[in-house]
């Protein structure tokens, strides 16, 4: 484990959490989860799970944003209420 | 009421900060994982089993029974799916058709679409024209990547990866082919059906290892009964064993990623598409 590194993407795991939550639109907030997804990945292999980050990368960053995306696809841009 | 999610879940999380403090250090020697757990592993996990990356053989053998429900478990979450999103359309309403030769797109109301027709293709309501170099991209990636998946799901005992990952990578090809061409194409190709038969036979190959090794044996998914079976020693025999349930695990994890993204995609009708 190096810690600057690991500083690093521990500090753009928070700020890519934190725009998830804030952002309006839908879509962008998807993509802000799936970035936060690959960081954490990218945490998991400056620990050492590699399998974990796996399946981090494979199921958090590349099919739950398809998810996201593919049911977002179905909403409006703005809300009816 | 905003006022009182803010003080819970700043309650919650103080909380849940307070308590780390009393977990043990990253790789601190002394904790109880690595005092009782991870040595056993560490010293015994190739004598045992033949296999060298610990955690597959901790998931599929060691801890088989968890990963066996963790199986079924993505099983319901496609059943879930299913049963919340499917409607079945046994209507027509409303279709769109282009005509290829002169590039018109029509509307047919009812049952009067020309079926099987040379000239006319099908077309989604909210149809954008195909952008060649992204489908010529995913046609060319899309082998490598089925590829890539089936070697993780072969080669977990030996580096990362394992049934789940590989399984996961297979449905991401056949997702990222929906995007790129087409859903009706794609549902041409692997339906609903054979999804869902696919879903059911991963957890069937996983579970029925395991009643074997009960019929054979004695212990539920213990694999070193398979020996006589396959030929090999009782160590030999859990690395195979390790294998075969790998290859049911990738089966149902590959159908649900693909069945779920069916569902999400046509939002159930699985007619039209992402």
């Amino acid at each position: 484990m190096i810690l600057p590194i690991d500083l690093i993407v521990l500090l753009l795991v928070i700020i890519s959490a934190f725009a998830a939550i804030t952002v309006k639109d839908l879509l962008s907030a998807s993509l802000m989860l799936g970035a936060y997804s690959f960081l954490l990945c990218l945490l998991w292999t400056v620990m050492g799970a590699v399998d974990v980050a796996f399946t981090e990368a494979t199921v958090g960053a590349g099919v739950s944003t398809v998810f996201c995306v593919a049911a977002i696809f179905h909403t409006t841009r703005r809300t009816k209420d | 009421m905003k006022i009182l999610g803010t003080i819970t879940i700043l309650l919650c999380g103080g909380l849940l900060i307070f308590f780390t403090s009393d977990f043990p250090d990253f790789g601190d020697p002394k904790s109880p994982a690595s005092i009782h757990l991870s040595p056993y592993f560490i010293e015994h996990t190739l004598e045992d089993t033949a296999v060298p990356n610990i955690v597959t053989s901790v998931l599929a053998d060691y801890r088989s029974y968890d990963t066996m429900f963790e199986t079924t478990v993505i099983l319901t979450a496609g059943l879930a799916c299913f049963l919340l999103l499917r409607i079945p359309t046994k209507e027509v309403t409303r279709r769109y058709y282009l005509h290829e030769p002169t590039g018109v797109t029509l509307r047919f109301d009812g049952d009067r679409y020309p079926k099987g027709s040379n000239v006319f293709k099908r077309i989604d309501s909210n149809w954008v024209p195909y952008d060649i170099i992204i489908n010529f991209t995913c046609r060319l990636l899309i082998h490598f990547i089925q590829i890539f998946a089936l070697y993780v799901v072969a080669h977990g005992h030996y580096s990362p990866g394992g049934g789940f990952q590989g399984g996961v990578v297979i449905g991401a090809s056949i997702i990222l082919f929906a995007i790129s061409s087409n859903l009706r194409a794609s549902i041409k190709r692997l339906g609903e059906k054979a999804a869902a038969i696919f879903t059911a036979t991963g957890v069937f190959i996983y579970a029925g290892t395991g009643a074997l090794c009960m019929v054979i044996g004695e212990h539920f998914l213990n694999y070193s009964f398979l020996a006589p079976l396959l030929g090999t020693d009782r160590i030999m025999a859990r690395s195979h064993g390790i294998f075969i349930v790998e290859i049911g695990v990738a089966v149902a994890v590959m159908a649900v990623m693909i069945w779920i993204y069916y569902n999400l995609s046509s939002a159930g009708k699985q007619d039209e598409g992402l």
